[in-house]
C-alpha cells in the first residue's frame, strides 16, 4: 500500500513535466529537448538557493525563472537564429549541463538539514509518502487551472492556432515568433519547477537527474491519450496528470516483477514505446475487436 | 478626388538578390485599386500573379518602388500589420484554417485579425448566433458544425470556413488566391456565387487570380492580365464587358 501511495505521490509531482512538455510537444508541434537541461537546471537553482538559506517558496519560484530563462533562449535560437526545433533544444539540453555543474559547484548536493516545501510539521505528520501527495495535487491543481484559462483567452486560443497552422495563425496578425517563445519559456519554467520539486521531495540534485525525463514526460502524455481516447483539451490536460500516475504504477508494478531498478531507463523507454505502438498495434491485431468480444454475451 | 485603397508605384521585386541568380519576378508595376474594385487577376505560370498577392500582403519586400494605401506608405510594413487591414484565402484548403480547432474557435480568430491578444477571456458562446447566420450564408451546412474541428470538414466547407474567415472583419482589401482551384466544379461555382455575393453586399475591395477564364471574364469589374512580372492588360467598364473568353484566350497565345 505504501508502495502505491509513493507512486501516486511521484506520479503528481512528476505531471508537471508532462504538462509543461504538453504546451510544446502537443500544443506548439515543437520536440522540446531542453526539457532534459531545464529539469536538472531547475533542481540546481532550487537546491543551491535553499542551501544558501533561501525559503522552500523562493527557491521553487527562482527554479521556476531558471526555466523561463532557458526556454527563452531555446525559443530565441530558433525564432531569431533559425535553427532547427530539435538542434535549439539540445544546444540548450547541451549548456544547461556545464551551466548547473556552475551553479550547483558539485556534482551532487544533499538537502539534508535543508527547510524544504517537504519539511512543514504538518506534512511530516501525515502517513508516509502523503506529503508527496498533497504537494504533488495541489500544485498540479493550481497549474492545471491556470493553463485551462490561460488557454481559453483570446491569447490562449491565439497560441493554439499557432502550433495548429502557423501559417494561418500568421495571416491573422497573430506574431507566432513571440507565440512560440512564450510558450517555450512557460513550459520550461514548469519543468523547472518539476526539478525543484522532485529535487526537495528525493532530498537532493544531482547532475544527470536530466536523463531521461523527455521519456517520461512523453510517457505522461502518450499513456492519457491511449487510456482516455478522444478527450476536449482541458480534459487532455488532467489526462496528463492521470497518465504521469498510471506510468509510475506501471513500472511500480515491472520493478515488483523482480527487475532491477537500473534497468529503469530501459524500462521506460519500453513503456513508452509499446504505449505509443498500441495504435498500430491495435490495428494489425484488431484487439478491440478481440477484447470486446470478450466482455459480449452470446445467446 | 479620393486616393486610391491601394496604390502600387513601380514596384519590382526579385529572388536571389545580389547573386548571378537574380530573377526579377515584378517588373516595376503600376497599379492604383479602388474603393469597391473586384479584379480578376489572370496570367501564365510564372507570370507573377502570386509574386503580386505576396508583396501586397507584405509577405515579401521589394526591391524597388513604393505602396501606399489610402495614401500611406506601407512598403515596409510587416506582415502581421497588414492584416490590420487586409486578408487573404489561399488555394489549398488546409491552409486557410486551423484544423484542431473548432469552426466556431478559427471564426473567433479571424474576428480579432489584426489584434493584439490578451489574457481575456474569449466568451467565444457569445458569438454563436451570429457565426450560425454567417455560416448559414454559404449554403452549404457550415452552420450544423460550428463545435466541428475544422480537420472534419470537407474541402469546400473549410474553403468556404475560409473565406467567410476573411470578410468577418471588414478587411479593406481581400486577396483571393486560386480559392476555389482545389474544389470539384460544382463546389467551385457554389464557392465563386457566394463570394461574389458576400463582395458585392458589403462593397469589398477584392483581388482574385484564378485560371478559369469564364469567371474572370464573368466576376469582377476589372480584369488585369499579367504576364513576365508585368501587367499586359488592365480592362474595365465596357471593355471588360464586351472582352469575350476567346479574345482573353487569343491574347494569352500572342503575348
Amino acid at each position: 500500500m505504501n508502495l502505491m501511495v509513493s507512486a501516486i505521490g511521484q506520479g503528481l509531482l512528476w505531471a508537471l513535466l508532462g504538462l509543461g512538455l504538453y504546451l510544446t510537444f502537443r500544443i506548439l508541434n515543437f520536440a522540446d529537448m531542453t526539457v532534459e537541461g531545464t529539469f536538472p537546471l531547475g533542481a540546481a537553482v532550487a537546491v543551491t538557493a535553499l542551501t544558501h538559506g533561501c525559503s522552500a517558496l523562493l527557491a521553487t519560484l527562482l527554479a521556476f525563472g531558471a526555466g523561463l530563462v532557458a526556454g527563452l533562449i531555446t525559443g530565441l535560437l530558433y525564432t531569431k537564429g533559425k535553427i532547427p526545433s530539435l538542434l535549439a533544444g539540445i544546444l540548450v539540453m547541451t549548456a544547461a549541463y556545464s551551466i548547473n555543474l556552475r551553479i550547483m559547484g558539485k556534482s551532487n548536493i544533499s538537502l539534508l538539514g535543508q527547510k524544504t516545501l517537504f519539511s512543514s510539521k504538518f506534512l511530516q505528520g501525515l502517513p508516509q509518502y502523503f506529503d508527496s501527495v498533497l504537494i504533488g495535487a495541489l500544485v498540479i491543481l493550481i497549474i492545471t487551472v491556470v493553463l485551462i484559462f490561460i488557454l481559453q483567452t483570446e491569447w490562449g486560443q491565439a497560441f493554439i492556432a499557432t502550433g495548429d497552422n502557423p501559417q494561418m495563425a500568421k495571416s491573422l496578425g497573430i506574431k507566432t515568433d513571440n507565440m512560440i517563445i512564450m510558450g517555450l519559456m512557460i513550459s520550461n519554467g514548469l519543468v523547472g519547477v518539476c526539478g525543484a520539486l522532485i529535487a526537495q521531495s528525493n532530498g537532493y540534485a544531482d547532475i544527470n537527474m536530466g536523463i531521461g525525463t523527455i521519456v517520461i514526460a512523453l510517457a505522461s502524455i502518450i499513456i492519457g491519450e491511449v487510456v482516455f481516447g478522444e478527450l476536449t483539451l482541458n480534459q487532455r490536460l488532467v489526462a496528463v496528470t492521470l497518465g504521469s500516475i498510471i506510468y509510475r504504477l506501471l513500472l511500480l508494478a515491472v520493478l515488483q516483477l523482480g527487475f532491477n531498478a537500473n534497468d529503469l531507463n530501459l524500462l521506460s523507454s519500453l513503456v513508452l514505446a509499446f504505449c505509443m505502438m498500441l495504435p498500430q498495434l491495435e490495428k494489425h491485431l484488431r484487439l478491440r475487436k478481440t477484447l470486446l468480444k470478450g466482455v459480449q454475451h452470446y445467446d | 478626388m479620393t486616393s486610391p485603397i491601394l496604390e502600387l508605384k513601380n514596384v519590382s521585386t526579385a529572388v536571389n538578390q545580389g547573386t548571378a541568380q537574380e530573377t526579377q519576378i515584378l517588373k516595376q508595376i503600376n497599379l492604383q485599386i479602388n474603393q469597391g474594385d473586384f479584379i480578376t487577376v489572370v496570367g501564365t505560370n510564372g507570370a507573377g500573379k502570386s509574386t503580386l498577392f505576396n508583396v501586397i500582403s507584405g509577405l515579401l519586400t521589394v526591391s524597388a518602388g513604393q505602396i501606399f494605401h489610402n495614401g500611406q506608405d506601407i512598403t515596409n510594413m510587416s506582415e502581421e500589420q497588414h492584416t490590420q487591414f487586409l486578408s487573404r484565402v489561399f488555394q489549398d484548403p488546409k491552409m486557410g484554417t486551423a484544423p484542431r480547432m473548432t469552426v466556431a474557435e478559427n471564426l473567433l480568430l479571424a474576428l480579432k485579425r489584426g489584434e493584439r491578444r490578451t489574457l481575456r477571456s474569449r466568451h467565444l458562446k457569445n458569438y454563436l448566433p451570429q457565426f450560425k447566420d454567417l455560416a448559414a450564408s454559404m449554403n452549404n451546412g457550415l452552420e450544423e458544425h460550428l463545435n466541428t474541428a475544422t480537420g472534419a470538414l470537407s474541402g469546400g466547407q473549410r474553403q468556404a470556413l475560409s473565406f467567410l474567415m476573411a470578410v468577418l472583419k471588414r478587411p479593406d482589401i481581400i486577396l483571393l488566391d486560386e480559392h476555389t482551384a482545389a474544389l470539384d466544379p460544382h463546389t467551385s461555382e457554389a464557392l465563386l456565387q457566394a463570394t461574389n455575393q458576400h463582395i458585392q453586399a458589403d462593397r469589398l475591395t477584392a483581388l482574385m487570380i484564378t485560371h478559369q477564364l469564364e469567371d474572370a471574364l464573368q466576376y469582377g469589374n476589372r480584369l488585369l492580365v499579367l504576364k513576365d512580372g508585368q501587367v499586359q492588360a488592365d480592362f474595365s467598364g465596357s471593355d471588360k464587358a464586351q472582352l469575350t473568353t476567346e479574345q482573353l484566350y487569343d491574347y494569352f497565345a500572342e503575348n
